[in-house]
C-alpha cells in the first residue's frame, strides 16, 4: 500500500480519542515513602524475618509473606546497578542529548535493592556519558528545593556522580 | 472421572465507594492473608494462581505482573483471566482437574474509584469503526436492552425499581456492602433518567474491594481444616458483540452458560432444586432478565414473582441476599466472585445477620457489563 492511498482517503480508517486517566491510591507504604520524599528523606522498610530493607517500601515482605512496618531512614546516596543511554523521544524522533535512566542501589537498603531514577550532569553525548558512568559508581541525590517538592519520585531531580 | 474441586478458603475486604487508605496491593494482601487463614494453609503450599483483571480498569498494561508479591506467589505460575471471576473459577477448575496441581488461588480486586473517566473505558469496548464514531455515552446500550427486555417479557419499569428496593434493603444486613439503604419504589422511579427507560438508581454504583479464594481438589481438600464448598457445575458463554444483530430482550449468554452448568451439575429443574441465587444486577432490569434466562423464573413472570416476595430474604428462592451489585457496589469483573463468595458464606452457615436456613445448593451468575453479552454461571454445593 502506498502512503498516498492512506493520506488521500483511498482506504478508510476511523480515529477515536478516549480519556484514559487514573488516580492511583498510593496506599500506606508508598504513601509514607512519598511523604518522606516531600521532606527530603528516602524511607525504606525492614522485614524483621528476613532482615531485608526494601525500597520502594511495601506493606508486606513478598518473600516471607509477613507485614513490614519497621521504617528506616536511608541515605540519599547509592551505587549504580545498571543504566542505559536513551536517544529516543516519545514520538520515536532522535534526542540531541540523551537521557540516562539508572537503577540506583540506595545506601542503607539491602544489596540489590534500589530505585529507578535518572542520572544528571553526566555529559551531553554518548562518548562522554559512557566514559564517566559505569556500573558500581557512587551517586548522590540532587533534590528540588523544599518549596517545590510535592511528594513524588520527581522530588529528586536526578542523581549525580560523587567525585 | 476427574476429581471434584472445592472452594476451601475465602478472604475479602469490605466494599466501599473509595479506598484511599490502601493501594491495590495492600487491599489484595488483606484479602489473601484471611483466605490463607481460612483455608489453614501457607501460600507456599499453593501450586497455581489466577488473577482476574482488565488492564483498562487497572490503568496498567499486563497488570498481572504486579500481582504475585501480595499473594505470596513469587516465582510461582500466575496468569490473568481478562474476564469475570466465574470464568476464572472455570480456568482453575480445569487446571486442578489436570491432576498436575492440588491447590490453586483466584484473586480479584476493584479499584474502580481510581478510574477517572469510566465511561471511556466502557466506550473502548464498543466497535471502533461502526459504533464509536456516533459518539454516544455507552450507557445507551443498557437503555436499549432494558426497553427491549420489558417489551418482550411484559415486566414493568416499576418492577425493576422493586429489585433496587429489595437488594439495597438486603445490603443493610451485610457489613461488607457499601450501598445499603431503605427506600421505596417511588423513590427509585423518581430518580433521574440516564438512558430512557433506565434511571440513575436502577444502576449500581461502583465500589472498591478485593476477594481471594483458595481452591483444592477433593483429595487435597480432605487434608485441610476448612469447610469445603464444591463447584458442582460451571459454564460461561457469550453472544454476538454486534449491537446491530443482538437479540436484545434475552440474555442468551446466561441461558447458554446456565445450560452447561446445569448439565454438569445434573440439575433438571433449577427453579425447584436451587436454594438461593446471586445473580448479576449491575442494572436492576438485569436481575429480572437473568432470572428468566437461568430458568429461575418463567418467561415474563420474574417481575410478578419479585413483587410476590418469592426472591426476598424470607422468600421461596432468595436472590441477592448479599445486596448484589446494587447493594454491595459494582466491582467490575470482581462482581462474579462476590456472588460466589456470598454463596460460599451462606452454604457454610457463616452469613451472620443474613444467614438463610437450610441452604445446600446455590447459584452464582455474572455478566461483564456494557456493552458485552458475556457471562458465567457457577453451581455450588455444601459439603
Amino acid at each position: 500500500m502506498t502512503d498516498q492511498a492512506l493520506t488521500q482517503g483511498e482506504v478508510f480508517t476511523t480515529r477515536w480519542r478516549g480519556k484514559m486517566e487514573y488516580e492511583w491510591d498510593t496506599g500506606a507504604a508508598v504513601g509514607r515513602f512519598m511523604a518522606g520524599l516531600k521532606d527530603g528523606e528516602i524511607l525504606g522498610l525492614r522485614c524483621l524475618q528476613c532482615k531485608r530493607t526494601v525500597i520502594p517500601p511495601r506493606a508486606f515482605c513478598e518473600l516471607c509473606y509477613v507485614p513490614m512496618d519497621r521504617w528506616t531512614k536511608l541515605q540519599d546516596t547509592g551505587v549504580i546497578n545498571t543504566f542505559s543511554v536513551s536517544f529516543v523521544n516519545w514520538d520515536a524522533t532522535r534526542r540531541e542529548t540523551p537521557e540516562v535512566p539508572a537503577v540506583i542501589e540506595i545506601d542503607g537498603a539491602s544489596p540489590g535493592v534500589g530505585i529507578l531514577h535518572v542520572l544528571g550532569e553526566v555529559g551531553e553525548d554518548l562518548e562522554t556519558v559512557v566514559s564517566r558512568v559505569a556500573i558500581g559508581k557512587r551517586v548522590e541525590a540532587v533534590w528540588k528545593p523544599a518549596e517545590e517538592r510535592e511528594g513524588s519520585i520527581t522530588d529528586i531531580r536526578y542523581f549525580k556522580l560523587i567525585d | 472421572m476427574s476429581q471434584r474441586v472445592a472452594i476451601v478458603g475465602v478472604g475479602y475486604t469490605s466494599f466501599r465507594p473509595s479506598s484511599p487508605e490502601v493501594s491495590f496491593r495492600e487491599m489484595i494482601f488483606e484479602a489473601a492473608v484471611s483466605a490463607y487463614q481460612d483455608a489453614g494453609i501457607e501460600p507456599g503450599q499453593v501450586d497455581t494462581f489466577v488473577s482476574v483483571s482488565e488492564d483498562y480498569l487497572e490503568g496498567t498494561a499486563i497488570a498481572d505482573e504486579y500481582v504475585p508479591d501480595q499473594l505470596g506467589a513469587v516465582l510461582k505460575p500466575v496468569h490473568t483471566i481478562t474476564s469475570d471471576g466465574i470464568t476464572a473459577l472455570g480456568a482453575i477448575l480445569m487446571q486442578l482437574r489436570t491432576g498436575e496441581f492440588d491447590i490453586a488461588v483466584v484473586e480479584g480486586r476493584s479499584k474502580a474509584s481510581n478510574v477517572l473517566y469510566p465511561a471511556y473505558v466502557e466506550a473502548m469496548a464498543l466497535d471502533p469503526v461502526s459504533v464509536r464514531p456516533l459518539d454516544f455515552h455507552p450507557r445507551f446500550v443498557a437503555g436499549m436492552e432494558m426497553r427491549a427486555f420489558l417489551a418482550s417479557s411484559g415486566n414493568t419499569a416499576e418492577q425493576t425499581s422493586a429489585v433496587v428496593v429489595k437488594n439495597r434493603g438486603n445490603a443493610q444486613r451485610n457489613p461488607m456492602a457499601a450501598y445499603g439503604c431503605s427506600f421505596s419504589v417511588d423513590d427509585v422511579t423518581s430518580s433521574k433518567l440516564v438512558a430512557d427507560p433506565l434511571r440513575e438508581d436502577q444502576s449500581a454504583s461502583t465500589a472498591d474491594g478485593s476477594i481471594v479464594m483458595v481452591l483444592a481438589t477433593e483429595q487435597a481438600a480432605a487434608r485441610m481444616k476448612g469447610n469445603p464448598v464444591y463447584i458442582k457445575g460451571i459454564g460461561w458463554g457469550q453472544e454476538t458483540p454486534n449491537l446491530e444483530e443482538r437479540d436484545w430482550g434475552r440474555a442468551g449468554y446466561a441461558e447458554d452458560a446456565a445450560s452447561r452448568a446445569y448439565k454438569m451439575a445434573g440439575i433438571v429443574e433449577p427453579a425447584s432444586e436451587i436454594h438461593l441465587a446471586e445473580v448479576d444486577d449491575t442494572f436492576a432490569y438485569k436481575e429480572l432478565q437473568h432470572l428468566e434466562a437461568l430458568g429461575l423464573a418463567a418467561h415474563g413472570r420474574s417481575g410478578a414473582m419479585l413483587e410476590a416476595g418469592e426472591f426476598s430474604f424470607d422468600g421461596r428462592l432468595p436472590v441477592n441476599v448479599s445486596g448484589g451489585s446494587l447493594g454491595c457496589g459494582y466491582t467490575h469483573d470482581l462482581s462474579g466472585l462476590r456472588s460466589v463468595l456470598e454463596i460460599v458464606l451462606q452454604l457454610r452457615g457463616e452469613a451472620r445477620w443474613r444467614q438463610l436456613d437450610n441452604v445446600k445448593l446455590g447459584l452464582a451468575q455474572s455478566w461483564r457489563g456494557v456493552p458485552t453479552a458475556t457471562g458465567g454461571v457457577a453451581i455450588l454445593e455444601a459439603a
